[in-house]
């Protein structure tokens, strides 16, 4: 066996050259493995990230019915959800450990000479603890602020930082938003941009009956965030809420909801169906190239054997067995392409960091990733290596020997 | 005492399409153990075809062959495989080594296909021991194409030896080779048969064929005659009539 290996390394050391010509298809073919694989690692495990900073089981009940085609049916407009819709969910449904609702305006902010633009959510107190918000300085607003719509707010780190500069604490600081001053309690730390790709840090939080009242006029509300106890219950209270909404807005049976219910799975879902299309098209690039490997490595092959006719002849002349001939062949043909393959790792090794850098994928080597290349490389080797080796198993030794 | 080589009415036709080539046309021979036999003929006359069969390498289209008691048209590819490489040793006309490996190594090369398998520590011993036979063992190391002719169907008869065979066969041995490393090679036949293997080589030179001691001439694929060589040359002899001739000369 060792001899072999030594016999087939000779082979290809000896057309140096050539075999890394024919290597190049699978080289090139298994670092789109591995750089396709990491990148579909990468977004999935940014995309996790991602829904896991929105916060944990969360439910979120949209007014307007997002199923039928039109998605603006009502969302984003003044909404159907009502302050009574908000009391019953908060009562009737077990499990439920937070409500919120949110109302969405976007005002001029004003703050000494800065100003800018900002989109200004109107939630309850919950809210903090239902989207997994935590506070780089100040605390959230109490029940009472939003009972009596006061006028105060928590602000996110990148409109902080547009109003007062970055990095300066701003709790305490009084904003003006049309004209009405509010003062900011609490200073949200840094969350990044969400799954859809929007800065969750350039926000400005405050009761939902300050933001109605003062700001946007709004009487409804255009969703609510709801968060259960474990992901166990969460088919029941998806349940349970719906048919408390159903019955709060008297839609009877077989007719259309005006209000649609997401659970943060079937976002992660569908944020990851997305890049699963670029994975897609990357494995067809890699799997092309492999194909195309694969014919080279068996085009060599059939020039090596077609070369070697002498030596087969000698070979069989002297007692090797068809099988001998065979495993010589195709453990050159294996050699090449697994050789080929650990090329082509290496590659992608050095390529999917640079990817990162210089494009902004997150990519994501994994162990398992490289195991399937390298497997793959060295089935193409067999799959390719095959007919040539048979062929070279099958010649006739007289006639090999007498071959010029 | 059995032959050992053993070919009753042996018929070999090719068939190339419509074409039929009669290459050998029923041929009977015994060959015994220990013997040394040069099977002469013409261009053409059938030997190479009738060695090839004997080699294992080919099967009659007609008649018996049995080797070693062993009816060779009974058996498959692989088994014909296994027989080559235990019972018989190859000398090719033109050596046939592969190119770019090492005396030692190209001597190795039927023990990779052995089995029971053979440790390489052992092969390499045993390659070392068939090369002293044939007085290159200080070669080893050598490319073939860093050998002359001579040395080179030494190393090719090292390897044919390698296995302890029963019979060696040659087919033009020296036919590539000129007269003093011809009659060089004879002398490793000869101290080979006197060791006990049976040697059988085709020729077409007559004074080749002296140093055997039995002669078969072919011709159009029968066997014209089958004698016991009454004058043999010995190589011994031979070289020292070749080196008195070439004194000769530089004193001329
Ligand atoms: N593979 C083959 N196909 C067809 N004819 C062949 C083949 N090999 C040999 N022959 C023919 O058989 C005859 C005997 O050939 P061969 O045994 O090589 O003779 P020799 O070795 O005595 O010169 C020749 O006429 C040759 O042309
Ligand atoms: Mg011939």
């Amino acid at each position: 066996m060792l001899a072999i290996i030594r016999t087939a390394l000779r082979a290809i050391r000896r057309n140096i050259l050539r075999s890394f010509l024919t290597m190049l298809g699978i080289i090139v073919g298994i670092s789109a493995v591995i750089v396709g694989v990491s990148m579909g690692a990468g977004a999935r495990a940014e995309v996790e990230k991602q829904i896991a900073s929105m916060g944990n089981n969360l439910v979120i009940i949209f007014s307007g019915n997002m199923s039928r085609g039109g998605v603006r049916g009502g969302f984003g407009m003044s909404g159907t959800l009502t302050e009574r819709d908000y009391e019953s969910l908060r009562r009737d449904v077990p499990g439920v450990t937070g409500v919120s609702p949110e109302v969405r305006t976007t005002v001029q902010v004003a703050a000494g000479n800065q100003n800018t633009s900002v989109s200004v959510t109107g939630v309850s107190a919950d809210y903090i603890d239902i989207r997994a918000f935590k506070f780089q300085a100040g605390e959230n607003f109490t029940q009472l602020d939003v009972q009596t719509a006061n006028k105060v707010c928590l602000i996110g780190k990148t409109t902080a930082a547009t109003l007062f500069g970055e990095g300066v604490n701003p709790v305490g600081e009084v904003i003006r938003m049309k004209n009405v001053p509010f003062t900011i309690l609490g200073w949200l730390a840094s969350k990044g941009a969400n799954a859809f790709g929007s800065d969750q840090d350039d926000v400005i939080l405050m009761p939902y009956t300050s933001a109605m009242k003062r700001l946007s006029g709004d009487t409804k509300f255009r969703s609510f965030s709801l968060q259960v106890a474990s992901p166990e219950v969460l088919p029941d209270a998806t349940n349970e809420i719906a048919s408390v909404l159903r019955q709060m807005h008297q839609i009877t049976d077989g007719k259309e909801e005006d209000f649609s219910i997401r659970t943060q799975q079937e976002m992660s879902e569908f944020a990851t169906a997305s890049n699963r299309v670029m994975t897609i098209l990357i494995s067809a690039f890699a799997g092309i190239s492999l194909v195309v490997g694969g014919i080279g490595i068996m085009n060599i092959m059939l020039v090596s054997v077609t070369e070697r006719t002498r030596e087969i002849g000698i070979r069989l002349a002297v007692g090797a067995r068809a099988r001998d001939v065979l495993r010589q062949f195709l453990l050159e043909a294996v050699l090449l392409s697994a050789v080929g393959g650990l090329l082509g790792i290496a590659c992608g090794y050095w390529l999917a960091p640079l990817l990162t850098k210089f494009a902004g994928f997150p990519t994501l080597i994994s162990q398992s990733s490289v195991i399937l290349a390298f497997t793959v490389s060295a089935i193409i080797g067999v799959v390719f290596g095959f007919f040539p080796a048979l062929k070279a198993a099958n010649l006739d030794p007289i006639e090999a020997l007498r071959y010029e | 005492m059995d032959p050992i080589i053993k070919l009753e009415n042996f018929r070999r036709t090719y068939r190339n399409g419509s074409l039929e080539v009669q290459a050998v046309r029923g041929v009977s021979l015994n060959i015994f153990p220990g013997e040394f036999v040069a099977i002469m003929g013409a261009s053409g006359s059938g030997k190479s075809t009738m060695m090839n069969t004997i080699g294992c390498l080919d099967r009659p289209t007609e008649g018996l062959y049995l080797l070693d008691g062993v009816d060779i048209g009974k058996l498959n590819r692989d088994e014909l495989a296994d027989l080559r490489n235990r019972k018989l040793g190859f000398v090719f006309q033109g050596f046939n080594l592969l190119s770019r490996t090492s005396a030692l190594e190209n001597v190795e090369l039927p023990m990779l296909y052995s089995r029971p398998p053979i440790s390489a520590g052992e092969q390499r011993a045993r390659a070392m021991k068939a090369l002293e036979m044939v007085g290159l063992a200080q070669r080893a190391d050598h490319k073939p194409n860093q050998l002359s002719g001579g040395q080179q169907q030494r190393v090719a008869i090292a390897r044919a030896l390698v296995n302890q065979p029963r019979v060696l066969l040659a087919d033009e041995p020296t036919g590539n080779l000129d007269s003093r490393t011809s009659v060089e090679v004879m002398g490793v036949f000869q101290s080979l048969n006197d060791q006990g293997i049976t040697v059988v080589m085709v020729t077409h030179e007559l004074d080749i064929a002296s140093f055997s001691k039995r002669k078969v001439v072919m011709r159009d694929g029968l066997v014209r005659s089958d004698d016991q060589v009454v004058d043999r040359s010995f190589s011994a002899d031979a070289l020292a009539r070749l080196d008195a001739e070439q004194k000769a000369v530089h004193l001329a």
